[in-house]
């Protein structure tokens, strides 16, 4: 009978319709700045520095080797190494970054930063609100925006976070043990 | 004894604007009255010089602009130049991965088909209701995604020799249960459009492609196997570890948008049979071969072309080493582009609200057209 898929076309719609006042499978929609979902943990956004301890001066793992620099596909970090040394984690002394911006209005969240630091210095942070009026200035974030703690970062990637430091007390044992 | 009336023909350009071009995409076309005489399509809008860009990048650099081509389906761009490089280096990859990277390739299948098949009837003039539908299931495999990679849509999940990261805790079982609830979804969408009559009445002998010239023209994915030509990548190459699982390939008989739409339908029930085996055998053990560097990777000097059956067709990266840091060559052949050429033949003769369905059907993404 012509006219009947489209009636059972209808059927469908219906009984979703209906169906979204009892069925919480059949009402996805969630009410975003009121309602939210809880972001995995694997989620990532824009990347920030690391670093132990207190003080985001002193504590910072980064030492400018500017590899993330070198390899970040659309070429979005500046870094500016200084011309001192500051003890690191380690208690060896190394370079730190005098200048390190990333320019989020560039950054394309691909994470290949994180993947190429050999200091497990750089990490994805999970903001996502950071819309502003400007352009410019207030998306190009400094040291000072980027550095985050690592009691932060086991914050919201609990479990890298804590394969990480395994990773680091590992290699700060073995660097200790005598010859 | 009436003599017709003689009017010139109409010129108008059909987008880029046009919301049914499925992104910035012109269609300079001949209008004789309703019927079109003749279309040139106009790309290029979306050009940002990809190929050039992965030539100045290094390998593992031009990973994640590959997410960028086809931004539907970033996992299968992703796994056809993981495939390329790993070709070019002769790099094995562990079985973990291998299954991973079938699951998230017919992952994206699902996700790709369905919202295409949304779109399609969107641009008939089922305006909200299908597409919705389909973007409801298309969520559940998006949160799979993010949970896995960190990203809804530029995944940059694949490596060379495997893949980023291993699955998070319960991932493998909320995907057992995506799987397993799809077909309530199907059946839903079988009632709600198969029989429609109108969706028959705009799509069933509209826009023929012929068997001969789909073959000569390079078409390839469902496209081509709506045109009744047996030719599937997984089945042809039996690339990754495609051969240990049984699946048929559906078959179209008319080539009229109709089959390309049904092509799709039966292509997600055939997907959802690869992924059941697949998340019930997948092994443990690593998810990328140790011996990759990720820093200053150097393929040995030669060539190598990778493709892959991604859910629009033939995906395939060229790549040309010279030892060096970064490609000395880079080539995408995107199946978008390659099926696009074709559809001046689809719409000769058909009015001019049949274009938006045969160009719906024809399944595009410009991000891969103009590259």
């Amino acid at each position: 009978m012509t006219g009947s898929g489209i009636l059972k076309g209808m059927a469908v719609t219906a009984r979703n319709f209906i169906g979204s006042y009892f069925d919480k499978e059949r009402l996805t929609t969630i009410q975003y700045p009121e309602e939210r979902r809880t972001v995995p943990e694997a989620a990532r956004n824009f990347p920030f520095l690391v670093y132990d301890g207190n003080d985001a001066e002193s504590g910072l793992r980064c030492v400018a080797c500017k590899i993330c620099e070198k390899e970040c596909p659309p070429q979005c970090i500046y870094i500016t190494k200084s011309t001192d040394k500051k003890p690191d984690y380690m208690k060896k002394p190394q370079f730190y970054p005098a200048v390190f911006d990333i320019d989020i209005s560039v950054c394309m969240s691909c994470q290949i930063c994180v993947e190429v630091c050999p200091f497990e210095a750089i990490k994805m942070d999970q903001v996502f609100e950071l819309s502003s009026r400007d352009r410019f200035d207030a998306l190009m974030l400094g040291k000072s925006d980027l550095s985050k703690s690592n009691t932060y970062y086991h914050g919201i990637h609990p479990t890298e976070a804590a394969q990480v430091d395994g990773a680091l007390a590992e290699a700060a044992a073995a660097k200790k043990k005598p010859v | 004894m009436t003599s017709r009336l003689e009017g010139e023909t109409l010129q108008i350009s059909m987008g880029p604007q046009h919301p049914s071009t499925h992104g910035v995409f012109r269609m300079n076309v001949a209008l004789d009255g309703e019927v079109v005489t003749k279309l040139k399509p106009v790309f290029g809008y979306l050009h940002r010089n990809h190929e050039k860009i992965g030539e100045n990048a290094s390998y593992l650099g031009s990973m994640p602009y590959t997410d960028r081509l086809d931004y539907f389906c970033s996992m299968t761009n992703n796994w056809a130049y993981a495939l390329s490089v790993e070709k070019l280096a002769g790099i094995d990859v562990p079985e973990r991965a291998e299954y991973l990277r079938v699951i998230l390739a017919e992952l994206t299948r699902l996700q790709n088909h369905v919202s295409l098949l949304g779109f399609l009837l969107s641009d008939m003039g089922a305006w909200g209701t299908p597409l919705m539908y389909a973007f409801r299931e298309r969520e559940k495999i998006l949160d799979l995604f993010e949970s896995l990679s960190g990203a809804r849509m530029m995944c940059n999940y694949m490596r060379f020799g495997g893949c980023r990261c291993d699955t998070p805790q319960g991932w493998i079982e909320s995907a057992k249960k995506i799987v397993a609830e799809f077909p309530r979804f199907l059946d839903e969408f079988d009632q709600l459009i198969v029989s429609n009559e109108i969706l028959l009445a705009r799509t069933q002998g509209i826009g023929k492609l012929s068997a001969d010239l789909a073959i000569s023209a390079g078409i390839t994915g469902p496209m081509l196997r709506a045109s009744g030509v047996n030719y599937d990548i997984r089945k042809v190459d039996g690339y990754g570890i495609y051969p240990r699982f049984k699946f048929r390939v559906p078959l179209g008989d008319h080539g009229d948008c109709y089959d390309r739409l049904m092509m799709r339908v039966l292509e997600l029930r055939e997907s959802l049979d690869i992924l059941k085996p697949a998340l019930n055998e997948i092994p443990a053990g690593p998810v990328i071969n140790p011996k990759v560097k990720i820093r200053s990777f150097r393929p040995p000097a030669g060539e190598a072309y990778g493709r892959i059956e991604a859910p629009k067709g033939e995906l395939g990266f060229y790549l040309i080493s010279d030892g060096g840091t970064n490609p000395y060559r880079y080539r995408v052949r995107p199946p978008s582009f390659v099926n696009l050429t074709i559809l001046e033949d689809l719409c000769l003769g058909h009015t001019v609200a049949d274009v938006m369905v045969i160009l719906g059907s024809i399944d595009i993404v410009l991000g891969e057209v103009d590259r």
